[in-house]
């Protein structure tokens, strides 16, 4: 097995850093988040206000560390539920075949079929707005492209004659769907965690600028970079340091997910 | 004694899916009412042009594909209508080695799971026990131990077969089904696997299927040897009988057709016409027949039934067909 490339340490330690910095934030973050300081409005970056303050006069880092609670809960979250589910499904649709695969396949489609939005709307109307809410509506329409994905990998697979030996082993069903399938998974799984969970957290900031995401004045990156567009030529940092957020924690799951995918190949 | 693997009239039709509705449309004919044995300690050679159905007659031999008619006897026992749980039981006596060294191994495994991952499925746990055993494999197909933790990857073509070969010899197998074993490997490395699986076959008392279309290989391991066209055996024979009195013209075309090592010797080449035909619309009666130079005219609507010439000689042509013929479809060749 390789080591980590330096790429993918540097990724993994920014990573922890902001995890721990959104997950600490009540403790960390030198303002509240919704505390508004009207003599102090749309401040460039200081030492008071590192990354300035916004239109209320609330500071922007704190509302960034608050904010990648959101982001990152929703992003990690919809990801590993939808791969878990759609690989559980995916895989046993695969490698039993024939009629069962045909009629789980159906029902992906159907799923597939219904527009992400009209999901989501009436998940929200049903659930109310809010991290719930946009958590299962999220992971609702995204395991079935990874259960399509997995379902591909496991046909393949189960053809091969590593997996014909263990048939003539004599091993069973599980054992080898346990022992000689998933694990050859693992490096597609790996790759498609780590580009989902930016899509994850993008969809989240799309879905709360059109008002079906999270209530203000909570805040995700999305809110606030959506909150900076319209000023963007007056007060550039209210929408440079969301974006910057969102961009370095989307660049460091994908120098995760390839140094991840290499150290797990045992031929690399 | 009964012979350790009976094949009677074993057939394996694969449908062909079309139109609209997904119906069967058509069914390529793969094994044709196929019937063979093998005995303790013999070694046949299966032989024919690719896409003949010899790869599909062996893994049907391990019920690895499902027949659609036909049976199968392993010491006896009908391994077609067993249970999962007593095929389970029956498996490590008969295995398989494949003809890909690199698409057979799994590439998570290291040398010493791929080969003790047999022992695991039938409950050997005694970690100590496993790992003499595994050890004492790798000698036996010249493997160092020393290799125990390494993976596939790290090996070469002809490595990853004798690897392969433990795997199959973990549960001390009394049949192996060999498919094309060394066509993938280079000619210096398929002597060496070739004299393996001889030296093991020899040692071990295995009964051998050795799959291959290479005549010349089967000429030097296989006691007997089995000749298959168009998913039907043609002939079936001791090997120096057939290399030395083909009977059907199929044989005495494929014999002829290998190069010999004399320059001087120069004989007439029977040369075949044609190509084989499509499986899907396998011609009338003989299957050879379009392309047989002394075809009759009974061979475009007759199927010529089994004829025994000898002890151990039998073939499927209606130039023999006066002489005692075998009864079908319980067609025992012994």
């Amino acid at each position: 097995m390789r080591p980590f490339s330096l790429s993918s340490k540097i990724a993994a330690g920014f990573l922890a850093l902001i995890t721990l910095a959104s997950v600490f934030a009540p403790w960390l973050a030198p303002y509240s988040f919704e505390t508004q300081n009207t003599m102090n409005i749309l401040s460039g970056p200081s030492a008071a206000n590192w990354m300035g303050t916004d239109q209320l006069g609330r500071d922007l880092f704190s509302r960034i560390l608050y904010g990648g609670r959101v982001s990152l809960f929703i992003g990690v979250a919809t990801t590993l539920v939808a791969v878990l589910i759609g690989t559980l499904y995916g895989a046993v649709s695969g490698y039993v075949g024939g009629r069962w695969d045909s009629l789980m396949m159906r029902a992906v489609d159907v799923v597939f079929a219904l527009p992400d939005l009209l999901m989501i709307i009436l998940i929200t109307v049903v659930m109310g707005r809010g991290v719930a809410g946009l958590f299962l509506a999220l992971t609702l329409v995204s395991w079935v492209t990874v259960a399509r994905l997995v379902r591909g990998e496991v046909l393949r697979l189960k053809e091969s004659n590593y997996v014909e030996a263990a048939h003539a082993l004599g091993a069973g069903d599980l054992r080898i769907l346990a022992r000689e399938i998933l694990p050859n998974l693992l490096g597609v799984l790996v790759v498609t965690v780590s580009f989902r969970i930016p899509v994850a957290i993008l969809a989240e900031s799309t879905l709360s600028f059109i008002g079906l995401g999270i209530l203000p004045p909570a805040s995700s990156w999305g809110t606030l970079a959506n909150d900076g567009w319209s000023a963007i030529k007056f007060y550039p940092h209210l929408i440079l340091f969301p974006s910057l957020a969102i961009f370095l924690t989307i660049l460091s799951f994908n120098f995760l997910g390839e140094g991840l995918r290499d150290a797990l190949d045992p031929r690399s | 004694m009964t012979p350790l693997i009976q094949i009677q009239s074993l057939k394996k039709y694969f449908p062909v899916y079309g139109g609209l509705l997904s119906r069967v449309v058509a069914q390529v004919k793969a094994v044709e009412s196929v019937s063979l044995t093998i005995r303790r300690g013999e070694t046949v050679g299966l032989v024919g042009e690719s896409g003949c159905g010899k790869t599909t007659l062996g893994r049907m031999s391990l019920r690895l594909i499902e027949p659609t008619a036909g049976q199968v006897l392993f010491n006896g026992q009908d391994i077609l209508g067993m249970d999962r749980s007593n095929l389970a039981r029956i498996r490590p006596k008969m295995q398989i080695i494949f003809q890909d060294p690199y698409s057979s191994l799994n590439p998570r495994f290291t040398v010493e799971r791929l080969i003790g991952e047999a022992m695991l499925v039938h409950g050997h746990t005694n970690a100590a026990g496993a790992r003499q055993k595994i050890e004492a494999l790798m000698d036996q197909v010249g493997l160092s131990p020393r290799y125990l933790n390494r993976f596939p990857h790290e090996f070469s073509g002809g490595q990853r077969q004798r690897i392969g070969i433990a795997r199959a010899l973990a549960l001390d197998p009394d049949y192996i089904v060999c498919d094309e074993p060394v066509s993938a490997l280079d000619i210096s490395i398929q002597a060496q696997i070739v004299n393996l699986l001889k030296e093991l076959q020899a040692k071990r008392d295995l009964a051998l299927l050795f799959i291959s279309h290479d005549l010349a290989m089967v000429k030097y391991l296989a006691h007997r040897t089995a000749v298959m066209y168009l998913g039907r055996l043609v002939e079936t024979a001791p090997t120096n009988k057939l290399n030395s009195e083909p009977a059907h013209p199929y044989t005495q075309a494929l014999l002829a057709a290998k190069p010999s090592l004399d320059p001087r010797r120069r004989e007439p080449r029977t040369v075949l016409e044609g190509d084989v035909p499509s499986p899907l619309t396998p011609p009338a009666g003989c299957y050879f027949h379009p392309r047989c130079p002394e075809v009759m005219d009974r061979c475009r609507s007759e199927t010529p039934a089994a004829t025994r010439l000898d002890e151990d000689h039998i073939v499927h042509c209606h130039l023999y067909t006066e002489a005692t013929t075998v009864p079908q479809p319980r067609a025992h060749h012994e």
